[in-house]
């Protein structure tokens, strides 16, 4: 049954081109100038979707951002973007788009049993019923959401890309409309540089339909001429299909802004983006985004065929459609008759103007009277009846003087649809964003923006004033003036003239007593989208919500994507009421970013998958390891060599043969992600005097030594080897997560602290590759691959470096190990890396040369008892936890020495490191397995601690664990357990942490 | 995001600079002398202000050097930039 058509003449649409589309699987068509929205109710359609909660049919409502119940997911496969509202879904050739809400289809819904249940189903009804038991929230969780869904994601990946573009100018207005058109004319004409930003297609905001003349034109003649100046003017921007959705510190805006959206998929320039991302920073802003005209909340006010009277009179005008064949307007103001008007000229039987007041303004009434259209005074819509196909009745009743009862039931008017007018809310919401807070004016009924916080005003309707001419000077002085503050003087505009009726004003009518057609179950929706009612806010306040801001999160009022548009100031006018209070009393939720929904690809951008999320680092030697078939693992950026598998190994198997390769024969590490840093200066020294726990005044000019630095709370942060190159230059080592931190903390002491220190500091993480060399046999494979340095233990000791050749190439080589093996490290410059790897590998083929990777040289230092910072350490840990007291020099001061005397770190029975043997060589615990004394099922359990390390080690045949344990140095041989997660016990023996070599003679041969 | 004036490279965005909490607080010149009360005002109590705050920030992403801001913490408004050693109206300490 087709209840609507397609008007003759007028309108903004292309009638000589049709688009064909597809909605929940029926063919449509439609013009270009059509929405999603006007092409479908041009086609009779008037069910849009079921309602979130109560699976209520639904239809539309609004003509723009604030509409609640159209929406629809666009798009197949990777291409649906869920979500969308109709009334803004331009059409293209072979759209598809569903409804997000109806399952398992519109008609029947399995779902609106909800609806019958609703008086079970009350504010917060989730909360209260299925939070018990708690472990089966999860369960009742998925079938709440494939309920209640809005939607789905695609599952596919985006075959779009997105981009972001940073922007900077002088006057930045948010909205085309009339106010905003003349804003943007008045600052370009000083010359300033503008951004104008309109989320529609078209420039003119409500003079694409309001029928005023101005400048002696149609609106869009208007919009025209405008549009022609700006865009010759050449520091202009205007952007279209661009939604201001932020307004954050400093005059800081994002624009989202739709760049191929209205072409569909692969019609455009592949290049093109399909978002663009604008971060703007703006010195002045003028805030234009009009007002969104309020619903009236009355029984049934969500029945299909109830409309906003402006969206009536924008399908009639701008989309030349008629929304039905018989209507009827419900207004508590003057602007609402418009769409009565408005029906009248689509050929449309008007039965009935309703108006809650007394006396409706004299202008209006004539106009409306001359069509011999009953107006009704003083009366209410208390009730509606409705059929398959949405409106069909309403009910009409005499209002009482204080609004709070019906008088008398003046029967029933059929008419199929009711244009409602409760008055206008300025959209406050970029001025709220801003740091606003908007303010109650009590003679519009409406809030509007409070003193300005940053450098923003706002013009026209957002700012209340509801009159064409008011819009216009309040556009051009507002553009005038945020052009001169930022530096632009003298910019002017002629006001048009404009045509307009002498306005009454508004009675504010908040709520509707029920009528004779409403049954048991009255429902006077507030917000349509998520299905809250003027009763769901009393309840809210009968158990006892105060805040606005928490009767919103109780009853979900203007959340999705009403974010406060629609429903918020009748549901806060109610919730005065029930409190006694008056509206600005109560105040409004904060408006909070975005505006309107913007999808993740946007926010992302260019910095997706591997390449862009984050940069990936690789060492010079990095194709080599890849052609040797390594396992890798990520160290922070870095990409570091795990393991090598041969064929037929597991990394078990992999970590043992490298592990004994390395303790018996010879192995090599790529030990170039270490982070480096150059130090040089006079008072280097001194300067790692204050870094440093141990004393650096006597190191000699190729010596090396261990440090631990320290944060000022006496906590371990970093470790490393640092060698004195030259009197007054080293070069210190980090490890490889830690070296931007640690690099940063030396800096911010030298210039904030010690600024009088002559030091420099030069990261050259990048500049060296270094690989080390380790095992009884490194000396001699170091002799083979041509080193011209004496490596014999008397010349060249241990913790010593020197410079020197190997293989031809100019390289420092040290005798420094964190396997405890003998070992080299070799550094050369990046470039050479990879020769100098391959020249290692070669002369280390007779003794079977060993690649090891990041698990093998774990294994290798846990065996001598070396922790790894972040590991073993975890931000809580002292060096004297560590039971390194002899690193920690008592005859100077350093970073963080007067806090390892403090109370907490002084104390005994501190968690300190010890080792851990399993009763059961062959048990490996679990790394992160909590320790306590003796097993027991009775909880709390006590914790004494856990294991930081944990490993196989082949070379001693049995496992091996590094722990934190409650006093742990002084409870040598006790035996204490791994109380594991799956239930299980492991009995252990607290040791030394070295478990090879204590001595140390193995690094020193 | 707020924009902030580096004293050395001009106006950039939030983003490329590092926050280092309030600013002025001097490390004590003899630790060992202080009590673990002095110590621990040293190293963990904070005026957290409401209103004017100085504070420490590093031009991270540019010039890699720090500076002070005296920043409004009700209004996120920067009142003033200025370099170490130096007072806010810029006059050398």
């Amino acid at each position: 049954m087709s209840t609507a058509r397609r008007l003759e003449r007028g309108g903004l649409i292309d009638r000589s081109r049709r688009i064909h589309f597809k909605f929940n699987g029926r063919d449509y068509s439609g013009h270009p100038g059509d929405t999603l929205a006007s092409a479908l109710l041009a086609q009779g359609v008037r069910l849009f979707g079921r309602s979130f909660k109560y699976h209520r049919p639904r239809g539309v409502v609004g003509a723009g951002a604030e509409e609640p119940n159209a929406l629809v997911q666009v798009g197949e496969g990777a291409y649906r973007t869920p979500n969308l509202r109709a009334t803004q879904v331009e059409l293209y050739e072979g759209l598809t788009a569903r409804t997000v809400n109806g399952w398992p289809n519109l008609a029947f819904d399995i779902g609106a049993i909800n609806n019958r249940l609703s008086r079970l189903l009350p504010a917060g009804f989730y909360y209260k019923t299925f939070m018990w038991p708690r472990f089966a929230w999860l369960r009742y969780e998925h079938h709440i959401r494939h309920a209640a869904g809005l939607g789905h994601a695609p599952s596919l990946p985006d075959p779009d890309h997105y981009d972001k573009r940073h922007a900077h100018c002088d006057v930045f207005i948010a909205g085309a409309g009339p106010a905003g058109l003349v804003a943007a004319l008045g600052a370009a004409r000083a010359g300033a540089r503008v951004m104008l930003v309109d989320e529609q297609a078209q420039l003119g905001g409500s003079l694409l339909h309001a029928p005023a003349a101005i400048g002696g034109g149609s609106g869009p003649e208007w919009v025209s001429e405008l549009e022609a100046e700006l865009k010759s003017c050449p520091e202009v921007t205007v952007l279209t299909r661009a939604t201001v959705s932020g307004y954050y510190d400093h005059n800081f805006l994002v624009v989202n802004e739709r760049r191929t959206d209205h072409v569909g998929p692969g019609q455009s320039d592949s290049r093109l983006s399909r978002e663009r991302l604008w971060r703007v920073r703006a010195k002045q802003v003028v805030i234009a985004t009009g007002a969104i005209e309020r619903p009236l909340v009355f029984d049934g006010n969500d029945t299909p065929g109830v409309m906003l009277a402006s969206a009536v009179s924008t399908y009639i005008r701008r989309y030349a459609l008629a929304p039905g064949r018989s209507g009827a307007v419900f207004t508590n103001n003057d602007s609402g008759y418009q769409a009565a008007l408005d029906m009248v000229s689509a050929g449309m039987d008007v039965r009935a103007v309703v108006d809650a007041r007394e006396k409706p303004g004299a202008s209006v009434l004539a106009a409306v009277s001359a069509h011999g259209i009953p107006v009704y005074p003083g009366s209410v819509v208390p009730a509606v009846r409705s059929g398959l196909q949405g409106l069909q009745q309403i009910e009409l009743a005499t209002l009482s003087p204080g609004g709070d009862d019906i008088l008398s039931h003046k029967g029933l008017v059929d008419c199929q649809v009711l244009a409602m007018s409760g008055g206008w809310s300025p959209a406050v919401h970029l001025h709220s964003q801003s740091g606003g807070r908007p303010r109650y004016d009590e003679a519009h009924a409406c809030f509007v923006p409070g003193p300005s916080v940053q450098a923003e005003r706002s013009a026209g309707a957002c700012r209340g004033s509801f009159t064409l001419s008011a819009c216009l000077h309040e556009g051009a002085d507002a553009g005038i003036s945020a052009a001169a503050q930022s530096g632009w003087p003298g910019g002017y505009v002629d006001i048009p003239a404009t045509e307009e009726i002498d306005e009454a004003p508004l009675q504010a009518l908040w709520e509707v007593p029920a009528g004779t057609l409403s049954g048991d179950g009255v429902k006077k929706f507030l917000d349509f989208q998520n299905d809250t009612t003027a009763a769901d806010i009393r309840l809210a306040a009968r158990e006892g919500y105060r805040s606005i801001e928490h009767v919103k999160r109780y009853t979900a009022l203007g959340f999705g994507t009403d974010q406060g548009k629609l429903g918020n100031i009748n549901g806060l006018a109610i919730l005065a009421g029930a409190l006694g209070k008056s509206p600005g009393e109560v105040g409004t939720t904060t408006f909070r970013p975005n505006y309107t929904p913007v999808t993740f690809g946007a926010v992302a951008g260019r910095t997706l998958g591997e390449q862009f999320f984050d940069p990936v680092r690789k060492t010079a030697i990095h194709a080599w390891h890849v052609r040797r078939g390594a396992e890798f693992e990520d160290v922070g950026q870095w990409k570091r060599p795990w393991f090598y598998p041969r064929e037929g190994e597991d990394m078990h198997a992999a970590v043992n043969r490298e592990c004994l390769a390395t303790r018996n024969g010879v192995g090599v590490l790529d030990a170039s992600t270490l982070g480096k840093i150059d130090i040089r200066g006079p008072d280097a020294a001194e300067f790692l005097n204050l870094l440093y726990t141990n004393n650096w005044d006597n190191l000699q000019p190729g010596r090396c030594r261990y440090g631990f630095m320290l944060g000022e709370d006496g906590m371990v942060m970093d470790d490393g080897v640092t060698s004195c190159l030259a009197p007054g230059h080293y070069l210190m080592t980090t490890t490889t997560g830690g070296a931007a931190a640690v690099m940063a903390w030396m800096e911010r002491w030298l210039q904030t602290e010690w600024p009088y220190l002559k030091v420099y500091l030069t990261s050259v993480t990048d500049q060296w590759s270094v690989m080390s060399v380790a095992g009884p046999d490194s000396r001699t494979v170091l002799k083979a691959a041509g080193c011209d340095l004496d490596l014999d233990t008397g010349t060249f000791p241990f913790m010593s470096m020197q410079a020197g050749q190997v293989g031809g190439i100019p390289a420092r080589v040290s005798r420094i190990s964190f396997s405890g093996e003998l070992a080299f490290e070799i550094s050369v410059d990046a470039n050479q890396g990879l020769a100098l790897w391959q020249a290692i590998m070669t002369a280390g083929r007779d003794y079977d040369i060993t690649p090891y990777g990041t698990e093998a040289m774990h294994v290798l230092r846990a065996e001598k008892g070396y922790v790894i910072v972040g590991q073993d350490t975890d931000g809580s840990v002292t060096p004297v936890d560590l039971g390194m007291d002899w690193i920690v020099s008592g005859k100077k001061d350093f970073i963080g020495k007067r806090s390892l005397c403090r109370s907490d770190t002084d104390r005994p029975n501190r968690k300190q490191l010890v080792g851990l043997k399993t009763e059961d060589p062959t048990r490996v615990l679990p790394e992160g397995a909590q320790l306590v004394n003796a097993p027991q099922t009775e909880r709390p359990v006590p914790m004494i601690g856990h294991v930081s390390s944990s490993y196989y080690s082949a070379n001693l045949g049995r496992s091996i664990a590094l722990a934190l344990v409650k006093g742990g140095l002084s409870r040598m041989g006790a035996r204490i357990f791994a109380q594991l997660m799956n239930g299980s016990v492991v009995p252990a023996t607290i040791c030394e942490p070295v478990f090879l070599d204590p001595e140390n003679q193995r690094a020193k041969s | 995001m707020l924009q902030i004036e580096c004293p050395w490279c001009g106006a950039r965005d939030q983003q490329e600079f590092q926050y280092g909490g309030e600013a002025h607080i001097v490390r004590p010149e003899s630790p060992d002398t202080l009590t673990d009360e002095q110590w621990a005002d040293y190293l963990f109590n904070r005026a957290n202000s409401k209103g004017v705050h100085a504070e420490q920030w590093c031009h991270t992403a540019g010039c890699r050097r720090w500076f002070n801001v005296l920043r409004d913490t009700v209004s996120y408004a920067v009142l003033a930039v200025y370099r170490p050693g130096e007072r806010p109206s810029g006059s050398v300490e």
